[in-house]
């Protein structure tokens, strides 16, 4: 049996989903594919049920976002970790700021519900199939996702700032 | 049994005279301005009642964070809040007539903390302790309240990140003295609803 590592985990990921995956690189000894979102579902209930890879534990989901990447403006990562070989593998997928949709993992993780709703919460990316995507750590009434880039940081009904120092 | 008794009685007296010398050095709150003569005192209900109010204040700490810590510190032993009359902590808003807000408020928090607040009953006084509640602190961002007075009216802030426990008991020595000055007619007074409707209070 092959070593189970970073190569033979990639070996087995272009073996089954060749025309997927769009870029693989290896920062920090951490295999990160960038991968086409369509498909995180099949990509990940297949990692579950491989027979060697066993990545049967979600670490994060997470979102980002690049104003300035044209048509891959915001993202959903993933982590995943096989316990049983200690190895870890990151997911990234991209899609554009106009139709910020993926398929929810809840199906295959339940862990993965909160983590969506988190970051649905920040980022307004829509999970479609999500039992229950509402807010989970802002306030209900927010009308906005806070931590995309268009938006500032700062809150604006400071008053006892002066803005001359603060950069305002 | 009785010599024995008689034994500890001959041991405790000079003591107990060592005892009542002692307690004669300790301050007790002066009395209100009024009339004295022998055998009565006379002086105003209103200041009566302000050194009752004053010296009885029940505490009801809404901690969330460091300032809650240096709270500790506050009621312990070393600083010993109960020596202002302060010893019994209220855990139910419904009891307290000081609201302590020690920590940053969350915007989530906010209507809780109103909320607490509104359950209080009149008279009723609010202190916002360190930087946090008194303005934000550090916390310049969208998710955190810009000063606890964005959502109930403060009577005194206590600066600090956090306050040491001199600087918190200095806040409610602050909040003692606005007590006992306080006019009776002060929460039914124009300006008070004035205040109060401006925070969308009844």
């Amino acid at each position: 049996m092959a070593d189970i590592n970073n190569g033979y985990l990639l070996q087995q990921l272009q073996g089954r989903f060749e025309a997927d995956i769009i870029s693989a690189d290896e920062p920090y000894g951490m295999l990160t594919i960038e991968f086409n979102k369509n498909k995180i579902v099949e990509l990940l209930s297949y990692l579950y049920d491989h027979n060697q890879l066993q990545m049967q534990f979600l670490t994060d989901v997470c979102g980002i976002h690049y104003p300035d990447n044209a048509g891959k403006e915001l993202g959903v990562i993933y982590h995943l970790h096989s316990l049983q070989n200690n190895l870890r593998l990151r997911i990234k997928c991209f899609m554009p700021n106009d139709a910020p949709e993926i398929d929810t993992v809840s199906s295959v993780f339940a862990s993965a519900n909160w983590q969506e709703r988190e970051t649905f919460d920040f980022y307004g990316i829509h999970f479609t199939g999500h039992p229950d995507l509402r807010r989970i750590l802002n306030v209900d009434e927010m009308d906005y996702f806070p931590l995309r880039k268009e938006y500032p940081l700062e809150d604006q009904t400071r008053t006892d700032k002066d803005d001359t120092y603060f950069g305002r | 049994m009785n010599e024995e008794l008689g034994c500890k009685k001959q041991f405790l007296i000079p003591n107990f005279k060592f005892l009542i010398y002692k307690m004669s050095n300790i301050q007790i709150t002066p009395p209100p301005a009024g009339l004295e003569g022998q055998g009565f005192f006379a002086t105003k209900v209103e200041e009566a009642i302000g050194l009752a109010r004053a010296n009885s204040i029940w505490p009801l700490p809404f901690a969330t964070s460091c300032c809650g810590i240096e709270f500790m510190a506050t009621m312990a032993s070393d600083y010993d809040l109960a020596r202002f009359g302060s010893e019994r902590i209220s855990f139910s808003p419904r009891q307290a007539d000081l609201l302590m807000v020690m920590g940053t408020i969350a915007k989530k928090m906010g209507p809780v903390l109103r909320q607490v607040y509104l359950q209080m009953a009149e008279p009723r006084w609010v202190i916002a302790v360190g930087a946090c509640a008194s303005s934000g602190g550090i916390f310049d961002t969208y998710s955190v309240l810009q000063g606890v007075d964005k959502v109930i009216p403060v009577d005194v802030y206590v600066p600090g990140c956090p306050p040491r426990p001199e600087q918190i008991i200095d806040g409610v020595m602050k909040i003692q003295e606005l007590v006992k000055t306080e006019s009776l007619r002060r929460r039914t007074s124009p300006e008070y609803k004035a205040l109060m409707a401006s925070y969308g209070i009844e």
